[in-house]
């Protein structure tokens, strides 16, 4: 067992996890119920990436996320309001309903891009680690991509850049076991990303990314570095997806886990069961949590559902700058 | 004060100047700066010019991400056909950030492309193929056919807030004309009127300009006046001049060294049959490349492409034709 989790730390990524948590699932219902009508991939049970990372970043650190981008957002510090109306293609969305789940951007937040192409958003983090060492700040840039994207040459010639010039940049990789539909042994012969990256001489480390704890406590000795001018590092968090690619994925391909295995595996009750344990939690607080995440997520719905569209003309308003 | 200079010169002064100007200017690309005498390393530093390895797409990413901070890169490609291997950041990243985040983020990119260097380069490294990018909004595609163009383009795509795709046409590399001295800037959008005339308009892009040109002077020891229009940039295209020009003479003809399907001339024979359809007194004559890869026996590529010989032709049988009042 790691040394006991900081009760402020500890209930700060409780709350987060939960506050994503009830949102995913809530998007859930409402993508059934059509009023949240496009393409949508949920994060449940990956919480503890997101808020392990995200919880220890500054709005200035850049953040790039990629098509499974609601958790990232959330716990980067972006009101539930802004991203369910975003989600529901309103105009008061974060991105006025143009960009949509798998593009969430908010620059105040500094969530920088979600990309929906895999891969695609890795050298973009590239560039504001560039920027942000050559404007001589100590930020640092974040990006998160699944196994998926590391098969790409995308990826590939990003580590060598990276590695190459030195960029402060922490390569956040969720390995989840899947790319989309099928399991990472079908794309490739390497099991663990981290192995990936042997060659390049960067610092990485793979841990349960389903423990929270573990997550921080990584992600923090690799932030102090890059912040400190060292850089890049890949944190490679083995997670899983309790939900399928995609909303409305009948996931033929897997079988559903047992309830009891999820018991064990699901970030936020583990975190719960260590709060317990280290006696930084007591009884009552994550039912309390859980009801807190379920007003402001009801908020964020009435919100949005009282948001106009947006206007025809924003169209051809927003083509060039 | 102007002077004589060769087109590539002139793109190279007004990337020089807008660095001196403006300290977010970055240049990345390979084979950059190959020794310590390179004129860009010396004045600017090896921070602002960097040499990056054989990696397109992680060349254009890493600039969309700086241009989100606020810097200006310009990402010197040499070969047109090498940002097809970056595809997805030319097209799905950096001409679209704008737009989906709702006008948040601004990506101030030059990606300096050579193409057309049909002198027996075959089939991967001649390519006109700016039409291809003329269905990306957000995407704003620059053609300069002359070297003061070539300056004032480079300058305003550099101090444009949208990323910009710079075709520099090899053919043109060492061509010399008058450059301004300082600064010179020639807005994106705006097409010019290089020859002026009242029987048909040509409008020619690049290097086909020059033989647009040669092709008119013929035409006028015929009687014929071809008015000649260098579009200058595809996107955002000044169709108004066109169309202006087109209700003038009545006639139009378009020269353009892409492939037919999908070339800058089937949009702008489609604008004009559109809009300008009753000023017109014949059909429009497209002059391109034949739809097939630039061969490398150069009987062959001469066949493939346009010509005077062709545009002369062409300009004939519009102003030979008449369409039934």
């Amino acid at each position: 067992m790691a040394e006991r989790l900081d009760s402020d730390v500890g209930l700060e990524l409780l709350r987060t996890m939960w506050r994503i948590r009830v949102f995913e699932e809530r998007v859930g219902e409402l993508t059934r119920a059509d009023e949240v009508h496009g393409l949508i991939h949920l994060s449940v049970g990956q919480e503890a990436v997101a808020a392990g990372v995200c919880s220890q970043l500054r709005a200035d650190d850049a953040v790039y996320s990629n098509h499974r981008a609601h958790g990232h957002a959330i716990a980067k510090g972006a009101s539930l309001e802004l991203v369910l109306a975003e989600l529901m293609g309103r105009d008061s969305g974060l991105c006025r309903g143009v960009g949509g789940s798998m593009h969430l951007v908010d620059v105040e937040h500094g969530l920088m891009g979600a990309t929906g192409v895999v891969g695609g958003n890795v050298p973009l983090a590239l560039g504001s680690a560039l920027a942000g060492r050559l404007l001589g700040g100590d930020q640092a840039a974040v990006v998160f991509f699944g196994d998926g994207a590391v098969q790409g040459g995308i990826f590939v010639e990003s580590v060598n850049l990276a590695t190459l010039w030195r960029l402060p940049v922490v390569l956040v990789c969720e390995n989840n076991g899947f790319a989309e539909f099928t399991p990472r042994s079908a794309h490739t012969n390497v099991e663990r990303v981290s192995d990936v990256v042997a060659p390049y001489d960067l610092e990485r480390e793979t841990v349960d990314g389903n423990d929270v704890g573990a997550v921080h406590a990584a992600f923090g000795r690799f932030l102090a570095e890059a912040r400190g001018g060292g850089g890049p590092m890949l944190l490679e968090c083995l997670t899983h997806r309790l939900r399928g690619h995609y909303e409305g994925d009948p996931q033929r391909y897997r079988e559903a886990l047992a309830a009891e295995e999820w018991q064990e595996l699901d970030p936020i009750l583990r975190l719960q069961r260590r709060g317990a344990e280290e006696g930084w939690l007591d009884a009552s607080t994550p039912g309390r949590l859980e009801q807190e995440a379920r007003e402001q997520v009801e908020e964020a719905v009435g919100f949005a559902r009282e948001s106009p569209f947006p206007p025809a003309s924003l169209t051809s308003e927003l083509v060039y700058a | 004060m102007a002077r004589e200079l060769p087109y590539i010169a002139a793109i190279g002064e007004a990337v020089h100047q807008e660095m001196e100007r403006d300290e977010s200017v970055l240049y990345f690309g390979q084979n950059l700066a190959t020794n310590d005498e390179d004129p860009f390393l010396k004045a600017f530093g090896s921070d602002r010019v960097r040499v990056t390895p054989i990696s397109e797409t992680a060349e254009i990413g890493m600039a969309i991400g700086a241009a989100f901070a606020g810097y200006r890169p310009v990402v010197q490609l040499y070969m047109a056909e090498f940002m097809l291997v970056a595809m997805d950041q030319v097209v799905n990243e950096a001409p679209r950030f704008h737009y989906m985040t709702g006008g948040q983020v601004k990506v101030p990119i030059v990606l300096q492309a050579g193409y057309g260097f049909t002198a027996g380069w075959a089939g991967q490294h001649t390519g006109s193929i700016y039409g291809m990018f003329l269905g990306v909004p957000g995407l704003k595609v620059a053609v300069p056919a002359t070297p003061a163009d070539a300056k004032g383009l480079m300058t305003a795509s550099i101090r444009d807030d949208n990323p910009v795709v710079f075709f520099h046409h090899y053919l043109l590399t060492l061509e010399h004309g008058d450059v301004p001295e300082g600064e010179h800037v020639v807005p994106l959008g705006e097409a010019a009127i290089v020859r002026e005339g009242s029987d048909v308009t040509i409008v020619a892009i690049g290097w086909m300009l020059g033989k647009a040109l040669a092709a008119a002077e013929q035409l006028a020891g015929e009687g014929v006046q071809a008015e000649v229009i260098d579009p200058r940039t595809l996107a955002p295209l000044d169709t108004a001049t066109i169309l202006q020009s087109v209700e003038k003479t009545g006639r139009l003809v378009v020269v353009d060294q892409s492939t037919r399907h999908g070339s800058a001339a089937a949009v702008i024979a489609a604008e004009v049959a559109s809009d300008g359809f009753s000023s017109l007194k014949a059909p429009v004559q497209l002059v391109t490349a034949l739809d097939a890869t630039v061969p490398y026996s150069e009987p062959m590529e001469a066949y493939l492409l346009p010509d005077e010989a062709k545009i002369v032709d062409a300009v004939q049988q519009a102003v030979g034709a008449t369409v039934a009042a």
